[in-house]
């Protein structure tokens, strides 16, 4: 689905990502590894914000690095950030609607549908006429999965969605993103600290270490992974 | 796309209807109050001096707007908008002596001419943020107030500068037919602000409005959006100086002979920013609130309290403390609204 080969990121000195190469199969993956191990760097070069020093990706037979950043989200690019991002003085409905006219994929009334489908998706639907800013932390950040399915994303970046939220709303977070490929029909790349979270979503995980792909394959064998336990869950095994 | 989560709270969804989008800078009821006192109330209830400063405060209200659009709605810090102003000024009274255009044609023109200038200063803006573009557009008020203060404004003489040596030659600009007196030109200037607020309005609510929005809270979730970040900067610059332009053409039409470049100035241009802050950055009230402060309180004031050379040299002073102490309120209720959350 994503074909990452030999990507390198340099800031200055610091290398943040080292020849990193990974083919993300379709459905749900996960990316972990520990704090600067270069995640969010990876999906701010998938997103168009960090431009690579060498190295390629390509999503569905698309060279992404060959489309500006914006364009990303036009073609099906989609991604939520570990700081909630949505628009505080929009109501949830003109929060939805924004990503679904600025990727221009059609008229008013699909947008209409869209919209709809995408809130009835997360169980916003109640809390459509809601201003941003009136609601919690869980609403909030079930709108930005909403901003991500909305339409005919391709690829959704889920980067720490679940940061913040209690045990039981992590587990209806987990559920919602189990179904996004079935659902929704695009792949997702899920990064999180959270074990659980990753284990329960995601069928195949990655995993990076100072910036190289330490590990790759079905969840379990790689949290059983010696040099996984060592190098990122410690000595002992993930429950 | 069906309901993915079991037990979570759903209503049917055919009840989401389509046009819901809120975000207007008032209610239609507030503005048709607002435009019977300024059409009707107003004018039978002051004299001609009060309807003057009237005048120049339904003027302010569009600065004031474009400004505060700029900054409340997309987050640029902009203190350029005298500049459009000024040109926009400059344009409408070179061609009301130049021509015999009808003057709401002069003011589309000199709209038009000022979003020009409004392009340009956008182009800063897609490299610069905050305080570096702050000190961009001021500099380059600075600049036009350079270049304006040595072509000189024109004041009814031939040629491009259209400049008269002499006082006895200088006369005012011609204004349109049905608004030759003070008190029709003043309702003339209120449906020209209405206008333009409703403009600003109506582009708000739309798909730009939403594109600001975005780009205002983050750049980068706004990229992800798919936002085209350059092009709807650039565009709100535009359009704020539009807005600025037209009511540059309408103050024009206030002047009675001549004009200078104290009105477009680098102080005119931290002040309007500081009442802009004042009044509030949100919403049309805002602007309306911060013309205001700077036309009829500041002329209440000098002609009940304080003497006018006190107040030209400390109004400066003044704002910065209302600056203040809506900075300071502002942040209390942020942190009251964290506590809550």
């Amino acid at each position: 689905m994503i074909d990452v080969r030999d990507l390198s990121v340099h800031f200055g000195g610091v290398v943040s990502l080292d020849q990193m190469t990974v083919d993300f199969p379709a459905g749900t993956c996960g990316l972990i590894g520990p704090n600067g191990a270069g995640k969010t760097t990876f999906f701010n070069v998938l997103s168009g914000f960090v431009t690579p020093r060498s190295g390629r990706i390509e999503a569905l037979g698309q060279d992404l690095l060959a489309l500006p950043d914006f364009r990303r989200a036009r073609w099906g690019l989609r991604r939520t950030f570990q700081t909630e991002q949505a628009i505080e003085k929009l109501t949830v409905f003109e929060n939805v609607a924004t990503v679904y006219e600025h990727t221009g994929q059609g008229g008013r009334a699909g947008r209409t549908q869209a919209v709809n489908e995408a809130l009835d998706f997360v169980g916003l639907t109640e809390v459509a006429h809601d201003t941003v800013r009136t609601l919690g932390a869980k609403d909030r950040r079930f709108i930005e999965v909403a901003r991500a399915v909305v339409g005919a994303p391709k690829v959704i970046l889920l980067d720490e969605p679940a940061a913040g939220l209690p045990e039981e709303e992590t587990a209806t977070l987990a559920q919602i993103i189990r179904n996004i490929p079935e659902r929704v029909g695009a792949s997702v790349i899920l990064v999180d600290h959270d074990m659980s979270l990753v284990q329960a979503c995601c069928d195949w995980t990655a995993v990076l270490d100072f910036g190289r792909l330490l590990a790759s394959g079905p969840t379990a064998e790689v949290l059983r992974d010696p040099n996984v336990m060592r190098a990122y869950l410690g000595t002992e095994e993930v429950a | 796309m069906t309901a993915a989560v079991e037990g979570s709270r759903r209503t049917n969804p055919m009840a989401v209807v389509g046009n819901v989008m809120t975000q207007k800078w008032f209610e239609p009821g507030a503005v048709v109050a607002v435009m019977v006192v300024a059409l009707f109330v107003i004018p039978s209830a002051f004299d001609s001096f009060w309807v003057h400063n009237f005048t120049q405060m339904a003027l302010t209200t569009i600065l004031a707007a474009s400004a505060g659009m700029l900054y409340g709605r997309v987050g640029l810090v902009s203190l350029g908008q005298v500049a459009p102003y000024a040109i926009g000024t400059w344009v409408t009274m070179r061609l009301a002596f130049a021509t015999s255009l009808p003057y709401p044609v002069l003011l589309l023109i000199g709209g038009l001419v000022a979003a020009l200038l409004g392009v340009l200063i956008g182009l800063p803006a897609l490299r610069v943020s905050g305080l570096y573009l702050a000190l961009v557009t001021l500099m380059l008020v600075a600049g036009v107030e350079i270049i304006l203060g040595e072509i000189k404004f024109p004041n009814g003489g031939h040629g491009f500068k259209g400049v008269v040596r002499g006082i006895s030659g200088i006369k005012g600009v011609r204004r349109p037919s049905f608004a030759t007196t003070d008190l029709s030109y003043y309702r003339f200037v209120v449906c020209g602000a209405f206008v333009m607020l409703m403009l600003a309005s109506f582009v708000l609510s739309r798909k730009p409005g939403r594109a600001w929005a975005s780009i205002r809270q983050s750049e980068a979730a706004a990229l992800t959006s798919g936002v085209d970040v350059t092009r709807y900067k650039i565009y709100a610059f535009a359009l704020a100086s539009f807005m600025a332009g037209v009511g540059g053409g309408l103050f024009a039409g206030t002047v009675p002979k001549g004009m200078s470049t104290d009105d477009f100035n680098r102080q005119a241009a931290i002040s309007l920013i500081a009442v802009v802050i004042m009044g509030g950055i949100y919403s049309l009230w805002g602007g309306l609130l911060a013309a205001f402060f700077a036309t009829c309180l500041l002329k209440f004031l000098t002609q009940n309290f304080i003497g006018h050379q006190f107040w030209n040299r400390f109004a400066l002073s003044l704002f910065g403390f209302g600056l203040l102490a809506n900075l300071v309120q502002s942040t209390k209720a942020a942190e009251k609204k964290g506590i809550q959350a």
